[in-house]
């Protein structure tokens, strides 16, 4: 028997599963048109490798991302490539992105395909290769990068495997369904990630609400080294930090990632995926979505192709738009509602819930808060949620920095059971979001204020030279005076020729004007045999803030997506506003330059 | 079809606020079944009286603030301050001593500063020592002996009494409660003598018991039902109990550690006042000081202090340092080594 730890706090909201697991998984089939949008996850947006016009099989890469992290992106049928738009994806602001429509051609015709008959020949580096090329990014929440997820840093062993069945939001059973049906490729790709990572240790935890999963796993793990771990149904033990924390008894350090205790966290369905692409050959064109919710009469999970727009998969589940009050993407407790139902499935859309008025209802409004403390007995995270609270609504973003803001996963625990029903998350979304502009505005006044001090600088400094050289130069000419009077006095006295004289005057003109010319001569070897080259600076600021670009979308991306790399990615942007910043000094330092040589 | 833009959570279980009050309505209930039946109809006209006055203020003052009137009122906390009030207050009190508490309560501590959840003190505390500080005879020489009901004078007698605007009820119907009685005679008599008093009765204190141990059992549902946490009642009463056996181990001349928790307000104070989330301590940490704290003033002020009982003083005491205590407080957030304490850009 596996020793479980248990986490603090944490709810028990009504599951909501069963409504979905009545049918077995069923296929959402070809819709009209595929929405594929050229980025799914964080990292950097793939870019399009085929045109307007093109057909494409199914498979087939359509874009890829060239520098900066991410995978490609492959068509989920056979079909033409009708456009390249901007058009709504799932995202809680409701944007618009570039994405690429395909119009299937009804074939669904696979391009030639290579499965490997045995990775174990290969190259680790090999494998993970084929894992990027296959397009698999995290398929149970923010949707890293899987190939980069499991080329941990060099100096993180990873001991412990952790496969994430736990699935703890209420009605998603999208997982639930894949260890039901697919257990078999699950340990395939369990075994794949086990062989890449050598882990010392690979746990399989499914909460204990799902017997048929655990049961279909239970068989499908026997004679392996995973280990099947039943952990009890609470509310989040499916997030990352948490399932760490009960299966292994340490915490994630603040800002860390699990890979720096040793452990990593995979989801079932990325397993599944890995398998796929490594002993099929096929790409992540598809996964399990869970349609569910009052709003559909006939629930269940669908695998789907990417890209298949909402409303072709509610339709699947016989969808009724007029019941709906709202459109939830994700679970209930994390996920965000929809604007509307043409956005389409991407690599991480776990769950699609058409929610009734009835069961989910519009929240009375916001009370005071009485500090009953009922938020701080369910945060997982053990934060103060109120304080966090009062601080946020104070715009005390020190204190609540303080108190940890950062720390919080927005597991919607504390807004669950706020009896003044506070949206306690929007409150911390809305801090964070303030910190974050605020410290990318005060890195920009940094660094205006330091240019501005570097120029005043250096304007002083070239003051200083002028002032120096034309001392220097009355110095000279004072001297050369003294001395040309000195020997016409000279010559005076000795009563010389008067010719000679006048060949002695000219000589004494020649040497004073050699004098003058040495300060500027000695001003000019350095420009001439250093010439700068602009062309160079220039070529070398525009890389460094092309990077920064990257650098920055993907930070943005990554806090959208509350991934846990924020504050790496934070880091790089901070030091490559510093490259750029030192390539500007560069450069305006080689245009004055020129200039002053100009001037001269 | 236009859909609700909604941030998440979108599911809610949360039993609100106007719920949470009105189980702590429920919960006293038994306490004011057996004040009633002991001490006859004081404590009921006294809780509807200040009830009334509550809400009826609570609904003025917010009037007057040009705020929601019927929003705010539904939430009961204006009642349950009332309600408190109406418990806590001596059987026989004259209408105008509960008038001043409750409104004092109500405007000063708790509209005055922002209204529900602003509070940084218990209105209804408040209310109660504004009235013993200023009505000290209307509020010691009011308290009912305890008899039973049959024998208790009748309804309207109460009522009249209550009303009728004389500052003190007839000698007949009150009695000194057993904490004053032992703290003033214990100094010229032994506890034996002391004890033959009627207040004390067979038991610990006749009547006052079987109050405590309703409101015990009140308070133990709230704990069940997690409207309370068990950190504040339960450290109060061992602080008080481990400061009887301390110091009060003799009888002759301090009251016994039985008398401390099952007479006087100690019950009533320790589950229901001491608890009252918006003026109390958050953190596990923080509550086990705060009640701890409340405890040991309790009993500090009942055996050294002028006053017999003390649950206002020390809860108003302790109010006091709630801030200080959160600051010091906070609970080791996951991730972290220790916990974060003071203030940002300060060591602490």
């Amino acid at each position: 028997m596996t020793q479980l730890w248990s986490f603090p706090g944490g709810i028990h909201p009504a599951e909501n599963k069963r409504q979905s697991t009545g049918r077995a998984i069923r296929k959402a089939g070809i819709p009209d048109r595929l929405i594929l949008p050229l980025q799914q996850h964080i990292g950097a947006p793939a870019e399009p490798l085929v045109q307007p016009g093109d057909k494409v099989l199914k498979g087939q890469k359509l874009a890829d991302v060239t520098s900066g992290m991410g995978v490609p992106v492959h068509a989920s049928t056979s079909g033409t490539i009708i456009g390249i738009e901007l058009l709504p994806v799932p995202h809680p602001s409701g944007m618009s992105d570039w994405c690429m429509v395909l119009e299937p051609d009804g074939d669904d015709a696979w391009c030639e395909l290579s499965p490997v008959a045995d990775y174990r020949k290969l190259h680790r580096d090999e494998v993970l290769n084929l894992i990027r090329e296959a397009g698999i990014s995290g398929m149970g929440g923010a949707g890293f990068p899987t190939s980069i997820k499991l080329r941990p840093p060099s100096d993180r062993k990873v001991s412990t495997l952790i496969i994430n069945g736990a699935e703890c939001e209420p009605y998603i059973t999208a997982d639930d369904m894949t260890m039901r049906e697919r257990a078999d490729q699950i340990h395939g790709g369990i075994k794949i990630m086990s062989w890449i990572l050598r882990p010392e240790r690979c746990v399989i935890a499914i909460e204990d609400n799902k017997p048929e999963a655990i049961e279909a796993m239970r068989k499908a793990s026997e004679g392996t080294q995973a280990e099947l771990v039943v952990v009890p149904t609470k509310y989040p033990s499916g997030g990352e930090k948490q399932l760490i924390q009960i299966l292994t008894g340490m915490e994630v350090p603040s800002g860390g990632i699990p890979a720096d205790i040793g452990v990593m966290c995979q989801n079932v369905g990325t397993a599944m995926a890995v398998y796929r692409a490594i002993n099929r050959g096929e790409p992540l064109v598809s996964r399990i979505t869970t349609v569910t919710g009052a709003g559909v009469d006939d629930p269940g999970n669908f695998e789907t192709l990417i890209g298949t727009p909402a409303r072709h998969l509610l339709s699947q589940a016989g969808f009724h738009p007029e019941r709906i009050s709202r459109l939830i993407l994700g679970g209930p407790m994390m996920g965000y509602t929809l604007e509307d139902t043409s956005v389409p499935v991407i690599k991480t859309t776990n769950c699609l819930i058409a929610a009734t008025e009835k069961e989910l209802p519009t929240p009375p409004p916001e009370q005071p808060c009485i500090r009953c403390g009922m938020c701080a007995e369910v945060c997982p995270m053990e934060l103060l949620p109120q304080q966090l609270f009062w601080h946020a609504k104070a715009q005390d973003f020190d204190r609540a920095e303080h108190l940890n803001l950062f720390d919080c996963i927005e597991c919607g625990a504390c807004s669950y059971v706020c009896p003044s029903s506070i949206p306690l998350v929007q409150y911390y979304r809305y801090a964070k979001g303030e910190i974050r502009t605020q410290r990318a505005e005060q890195i920009k006044a940094d660094r205006a204020r330091e240019r501005f001090e570097a120029r005043q600088a250096r304007l002083e400094r070239e003051q200083e030279e002028t002032e120096r050289r034309r001392e220097e130069r009355a110095r000279a000419a004072a001297e050369a005076q003294k001395k040309k009077q000195a020997e016409a006095e000279k010559a005076v006295a000795k009563g010389d020729a008067t010719d000679e004289r006048s060949a002695r005057a000219a000589m004494v003109q020649q040497a004073l004007e050699r004098k003058k010319a040495r300060p500027a001569a000695a001003a000019t070897p350095e420009s001439a045999t250093d010439k700068p080259d602009i062309e160079a600076l220039e070529k070398q600021l525009n890389q460094a803030k092309g990077k920064l670009e990257t650098m920055e979308s993907m930070l943005d991306e990554a806090r959208v997506a509350q991934a846990d790399n924020v504050e790496k990615l934070e880091r790089a942007v901070t030091k490559n506003l510093e490259r750029v910043k030192r390539a500007e000094d560069a450069l305006t330092d080689a245009r004055k330059q020129l200039e002053t040589e100009a001037g001269q | 079809m236009s859909l609700v833009q909604q941030s998440s959570p979108h599911a809610h279980g949360a039993r609100p606020t106007s719920r949470v009050m009105l189980i702590v309505i429920l919960a006293t209930l038994p306490g004011l079944l057996v004040q009633t039946w002991f001490f006859g109809w004081g404590n009921l006209i006294n809780v509807l009286w200040c009830v009334l006055l509550a809400v009826g203020t609570e609904a003025a003052i917010l009037k007057l603030r040009r705020k929601p009137v019927a929003f705010f009122l539904r939430d009961n906390t204006a009642a349950v301050t009332g309600l408190l009030l109406g418990l806590s207050l001596p059987q026989f009190a004259p209408w105008w001593v509960s008038a001043v508490a409750v409104i004092s309560a109500i405007v000063l501590a708790k509209q005055l500063y922002g209204g529900l959840g602003a509070n940084p003190f218990n209105p209804a505390m408040v209310g109660y020592a504004l009235v013993l500080v200023s009505f000290p005879v209307a509020m010691t020489t009011n308290w009912a002996g305890a008899v039973t009901l049959a024998n208790a004078p009748g309804f309207g007698e109460t009522l009249s009494t209550i009303f009728g605007g004389q500052a003190a009820a007839v000698d007949a119907w009150t009695m000194a409660t057993p904490l004053d009685e032992y703290k003033h005679k214990i100094a010229s008599h032994t506890a034996t003598e002391v004890l033959q008093h009627p207040t004390f009765g067979a038991g610990v204190a006749k009547g006052w018991e079987w109050v405590n141990g309703a409101f015990l059992l009140g308070g133990l549902a709230l704990v069940a039902l997690r409207i309370i946490t068990w950190h504040i009642p339960l450290s109060l009463l061992a602080a008080l109990g481990l400061m009887s056996l301390a110091f009060g181990s003799n009888a002759d001349q301090y009251a016994p550690l039985s008398l401390h928790l099952l007479a006087g307000g100690t019950m009533l104070g320790a589950f229901f006042i001491a608890t009252d989330p918006v003026s109390a301590a958050t953190s596990h940490q923080g509550k086990l000081i705060y009640g701890a704290s409340i405890g040991v003033l309790i009993y500090t002020i009942r055996s050294w202090g002028n006053y017999p009982d003390a649950v206002a003083f020390s809860v108003l005491l302790m109010n006091f340092a709630v801030p200080f205590i959160d600051h010091y407080t906070p609970p080791r957030t996951y991730g972290h080594h220790k916990p974060r304490r003071g203030i940002p850009g300060k060591a602490g």
